[in-house]
């Protein structure tokens, strides 16, 4: 950066400090900090201002190490991204003002301020950057948690199987559904899988259509499927759509599947006296 | 009292942003249980066609009035390629896409009222509504 922008910078670093404080209060509201204590703001205001300040000091044109931290602290702590952007966005319209003030030539006010401009947006930009990077990840972490628990195939007795459904099916969830209700009932040699679709909110012809696939893909692999837990609106929709349901034996709960699945492997429960 | 909402569908989840906003105004406005199933399932099936079909499109849901009867309408829009044979989509069983070809007029017979307005290669909106009895 010019040193005539740095030094000029430098003396009248206390007025951009005071201009810049009040510009940051006025946008508080927006990100959504007006639970955090006036002191708290204040120093949090203060340290950001500082650290803004070192990069000029530096000259560097991309966020320290300290800037980083500071950034992640406050993400974790959750606060927005936006904040520290807004602040070195105010921070380049407050400089523009005191440059206006400084009483230079048209010329070298536009020559500083472009020069001020790169040296702001690479940084605002690589911290975009590394919270979207982090976002991303964040994402994908959960994406594959959630498959992990998304169809579990349980053994409950010899022979018999369940398979809860819990929220939304999809496609790629239904690809899953079927991978493992079929690699499930090879490995623990299931005669009788129940799939329970209890927790399923909306059985529309697309998920119908699924159960359907797998059910059958069950019967080839010579077990048989019982759905279970349909809800009495779910049954209604059901009939509605005009969806055939019929190829395979279907019970309200998986109670009552289960004693079905006993009686088809030949064992029933009994009360002990 | 004004309650409408408009779920834009580009991929998977918005069907069920879709249908919970559905789910929700439906309840709102005093739907029973099954009704707000059949509302909910009749969302899903046409945020699925245009998601399958034209890649995107929006699915609109209000209260609508009509003389005393209150009623939630959905409207779902695309501009897509159109449906050719409007008469065939409505047969059950008839599917372009290996699916069980019962989703329009299966959303026929869950909602009162369902009108498709289609030209061909120029899009498709089809609306239907539900009144609370």
């Amino acid at each position: 950066m010019d040193k005539l922008v740095i030094q000029l910078l430098n003396e009248s670093r206390e007025r951009i400090y005071t201009r810049w404080m009040d510009e940051m209060e006025k946008v508080r509201d927006e990100h959504r900090l007006q639970s955090i204590t006036d002191k708290a703001y204040e120093e949090t205001n203060q340290e950001l201002f500082e650290i803004i300040y070192t990069h000029i000091e530096q000259n560097v044109h991309k966020p320290t190490d300290r800037m980083t931290e500071f950034a992640e602290h406050l993400m974790k702590i959750g606060w927005r991204l936006s904040y520290i952007t807004q602040g070195l966005q105010n921070f380049r319209r407050i400089i523009l003002a005191v440059l206006l003030d400084a009483n230079q030539s048209n010329e070298k006010v536009f020559a500083m301020y472009d020069e001020i401009d790169r040296w702001i947006d690479p940084i605002v930009n690589q911290l975009i950057n590394e919270s979207a990077k982090n976002w991303e990840n964040t994402v994908s972490i959960q994406k594959v948690a959630l498959q992990e628990l998304s169809a579990p195939l349980i053994p409950v007795f010899e022979n018999i199987s369940v398979m809860p459904l819990i929220g939304t099916i999809d496609t790629e969830r239904a690809k899953l559904i079927m991978e493992n209700l079929l690699t499930g009932v090879i490995k623990h040699r299931s005669q009788v899988v129940l799939i329970d679709i209890t927790g399923v909110p909306v059985v529309d012809t697309m998920v119908a259509h699924h159960i359907i696939q797998a059910a059958e893909a069950v019967r080839l692999v010579g077990a048989q499927c019982i759905l279970v837990g349909i809800r009495p609106e779910i049954a209604q929709t059901i009939v509605n759509l005009g969806i055939d349901l019929g190829q395979f034996p279907t019970k309200s709960t998986l109670f009552k599947g289960m004693k079905t699945a006993l009686e088809m492997t030949k064992r029933k429960m009994i009360e002990l006296e | 009292m004004n309650i409408q909402s408009c779920v834009e569908v580009r991929n998977e989840w918005d069907i069920v942003k879709a249908r919970q906003s559905g789910r929700n105004i439906a309840k709102e406005l005093g739907f029973g249980t099954v009704d707000q199933a059949r509302i909910t399932t009749a969302i899903s099936e046409l945020a699925r066609n245009i998601y399958l079909y034209a890649g995107n499109g929006e699915v609109a849901i209000e209260r609508v009035e009509n003389g005393g009867k209150l009623g939630l309408k959905i409207e779902a829009s695309d501009s897509g390629p159109g449906i050719k044979d409007i008469r065939k989509v409505m047969e059950d069983g008839f599917t372009t896409s290996g699916g069980l070809g019962a989703g329009l007029p299966g959303v026929k017979r869950l909602m009162d009222e369902f009108t498709i307005d289609s030209k061909e290669n120029e899009g498709t909106i089809i609306t239907s509504i539900k009144w609370l009895r």
